[in-house]
């Protein structure tokens, strides 16, 4: 074959994507990589919590009895607690998040970055610490929250809103300057612009946000550990309890309860989202 | 400027059909010594200086290749930049420091912007929602200006359902619904094909007889737009006003080498001035045109002719001939581009289409009378910057 030799770059697509056996090896690749990695272990989970028994290679004696016992104790109440946590404390990351990348479009460069690396902060510190230190911070007047449902709230807001922030700042230098322009030389006012044109624009980057905060949100454990009062007990604090005590099957159980719950809220909020999508 | 003002319409001559009074009072544009900088400590000048004032009514093209500063002039006007000095007026009000919801202008950007999460009806009432125009009016606002620009059947449609030339025309609409006295368009036709973009031209010159009280300045590089649509064409190149000046002056008598060349297609040849009602010498041989006064014997200038105005063959009576090589011919449909070396210049001469192409290196003679004939002084083509224009 007399052909031009191909630029390195295309050569690779064609031999990565293009030829048969390629294919089939990059599948087997995923397949290896993905089931043991990610799958396996959440298979794991749901077939523990229907177990009595795991001594051999597969658990057995199949019951009910650990979603029997965890539809009768406090187990409904950590899921709602979670739930009520993540939904606050993605709700207010969100709306500081996107306040913030909104207001930082008006800022020089050097201040914008020095305002990213303040949301970045509480990833980069060990979230055991952040816990710790709203601990030492709330424990005496005037601000005493130590004890309380809010300092559990706050600690995920810290937590997640470097997310919200990340994916809006994206969002929004992707969104089109023309867009407000036009509107502003339609004559509408800023707070008309940001509230007719430019958040439903950012609406779908804001679910996805809302979505990515919410599940960090719902298995956040480290920081609650620090914090939770008795009567704000978490999901996930209430799973390392019980595998604490040595009742593996019924923690299985919870996760699997949390692991559900999550996930039908993120199909709930994608669903919201395709609806927004408007290209 | 002492520049002609041609007033856009003869007032005495109202179109017929429906006609939308726009809200305000026609409203001119003044540009007073407008200075843009971009970066830190002004560290480039996009607009340098510039003077210019749009009539009432008016439609003024700003002409110039990319970077020439036209469409920052343009967004001036709109307040989406701030000019490091000078003034802008609108209507003798002066805007310089009003933001852009303020300034009660209509504008249309090249890539449309429609607000994809809108129909096309909620696009047109946008700016009249935004100005809390009384809910009763806006329907009929709306249907108005969609009639206007053909677009009434699409009231329903997304803005991602609609072709480029009808996001276009759904965009003039929405510009237009606010009843603007002053309407901004910027390279609105770059986007579209050739063939709609000419559809569009005579549909903006319609637009512009139904509402011939709102002043419109046009940004293109697109030298026909401008010569089709503009009562007057402003011409601007590295930051700078090079010339100003209704369509025909700027084609028949362009002021410099830039215009001429960048307002149609001209051959501008160095010449030397032998003397007030003697003509010129090109490289020693002497030629009749018309030299202006305050160009004296010896004087360097640039001699414009236009190619469709250059004649192949002997010149008849008083025309000017010169003898040369031809270098190319280009056929283009209707006409012969020929491309002579005339003593190492060349020459391009548009002849009707030729029943025999001629060979390449066949020595030629070609003539064009003195009065189409132009004299540039050599002093404006240097930079083309005398401010005393």
């Amino acid at each position: 074959m007399a052909a031009a030799p191909l630029p390195a770059q295309e050569v690779c697509r064609t031999v990565l994507v293009s030829s048969k056996p390629a294919r089939r090896v990059l599948h087997v690749l995923f397949l290896a990589l993905f089931l043991p990695l990610f799958a396996l272990p959440l298979l794991v989970i749901v077939a523990a919590s229907f177990a009595t028994n795991w001594s051999g290679a597969l658990p057995s004696g199949a019951t009910l009895a650990h979603y029997r016992e965890l539809a009768r104790g406090d187990a409904l109440t950590a899921l709602l607690t979670s739930l009520g946590t993540a939904l606050a404390a993605s709700l207010a990351a969100l709306t500081a998040g996107t306040w913030a990348a909104l207001a930082a479009q008006r800022l020089g460069r050097r201040a914008r970055r020095v305002l990213d690396g303040l949301f970045l902060l509480p990833l980069a510190v060990p979230s055991v610490v952040v816990g710790l230190a709203l601990l030492v911070a709330f424990s005496r007047p005037p601000l005493l929250l130590n004890g309380t449902p809010q300092i559990v709230i706050l600690a995920h807001t810290v937590l997640v809103t470097a997310f919200a922030h990340q994916s809006v700042t994206a969002a929004l230098a992707r969104l089109d300057p023309a867009y407000e322009q036009s509107a502003a030389g339609l004559g509408a006012r800023p707070g008309y612009v940001l509230w007719r044109v430019k958040l439903p624009l950012l609406l779908p980057s804001l679910t996805a946000a809302a979505g990515l905060c919410f599940a960090l949100s719902m298995g956040e454990l480290s920081a609650t550990m620090m914090l939770y009062p008795p009567d704000w007990l978490p999901l996930p604090v209430q799973i390392f309890a019980a595998t604490d005590r040595g009742a593996l099957f019924s923690g299985a159980a919870l996760a699997v309860a949390l692991m559900a719950t999550t996930l039908l809220v993120l199909l709930a909020v994608s669903r919201l989202r395709t609806r927004a999508g408007y290209r | 400027m002492p520049a002609p003002t041609t007033p856009a319409t003869p007032a005495s001559a109202p179109p017929a059909g429906r006609r939308p009074a726009p809200d305000r009072p026609a409203s001119g544009i003044r540009f007073d010594h407008v200075t843009v900088t971009y970066g830190t400590h002004g560290g480039q000048t996009v607009l340098d200086s510039f003077d210019l004032t749009v009539e009432p009514g008016e439609v003024m093209a700003l002409l110039g290749p990319s970077g020439s500063g036209k469409t920052t002039a343009l967004r001036t006007v709109a307040g989406f930049v701030r000019p490091a000095s000078g003034r802008v007026l609108i209507g003798g009000r002066e805007v310089t420091g009003l933001p852009p919801y303020k300034r009660g202008i209509g504008m249309v950007v090249q890539q449309y912007a429609l607000f994809p999460h809108m129909k096309v009806a909620e696009n047109v009432a946008f700016g009249l929602k935004a100005q809390k125009t009384p809910r009763a009016e806006i329907p009929g606002r709306v249907a108005e200006a969609l009639e206007m620009t053909g677009m009434a059947a699409y009231a329903g449609r997304h803005p991602r359902e609609l072709s480029g030339g009808q996001q276009q025309r759904v965009a003039l609409a929405r510009a237009l619904a606010i009843r603007p006295g002053v309407l901004l368009l910027d390279e609105p036709l770059s986007a579209l094909d050739a063939r709609l973009r000419s559809g569009m031209l005579a549909e903006l010159a319609r637009l512009h007889r139904e509402l011939p009280d709102v002043t419109i300045l046009y940004v293109t590089h697109d030298q026909v737009e401008a010569l089709t649509l503009a009562d007057r064409i402003a011409v601007l190149d590295r930051a700078r006003l090079r010339d100003c000046g209704t369509p025909q002056e700027l084609y028949r008598r362009p002021r410099t080498e830039f215009t001429a060349s960048f307002v149609g297609t001209a051959n501008l040849l160095p010449v030397t001035v032998r003397g007030p009602g003697d003509g010129v010498d090109l490289a020693g041989r002497p030629l009749t045109v018309p030299v202006p006064d305050g160009l004296a014997e010896g004087a360097r200038a640039t001699l414009c002719v236009r190619p469709h105005l250059v004649g192949l063959g002997d010149g008849p009576g008083h025309g000017n001939t010169l003898h040369g090589k031809i270098t190319e011919v280009q056929w283009r449909g209707a006409t012969h581009r020929l491309y002579v070396s005339v003593d190492g210049h060349r020459v391009m001469a548009d002849v009707t289409e030729l029943r025999t192409t001629p060979p390449l290196g066949e020595q030629v003679a070609l003539h064009f009378a003195p009065e189409d004939a132009v004299l540039i002084p050599a002093g404006l083509t240097e930079d083309g910057a005398r401010h005393d224009r």
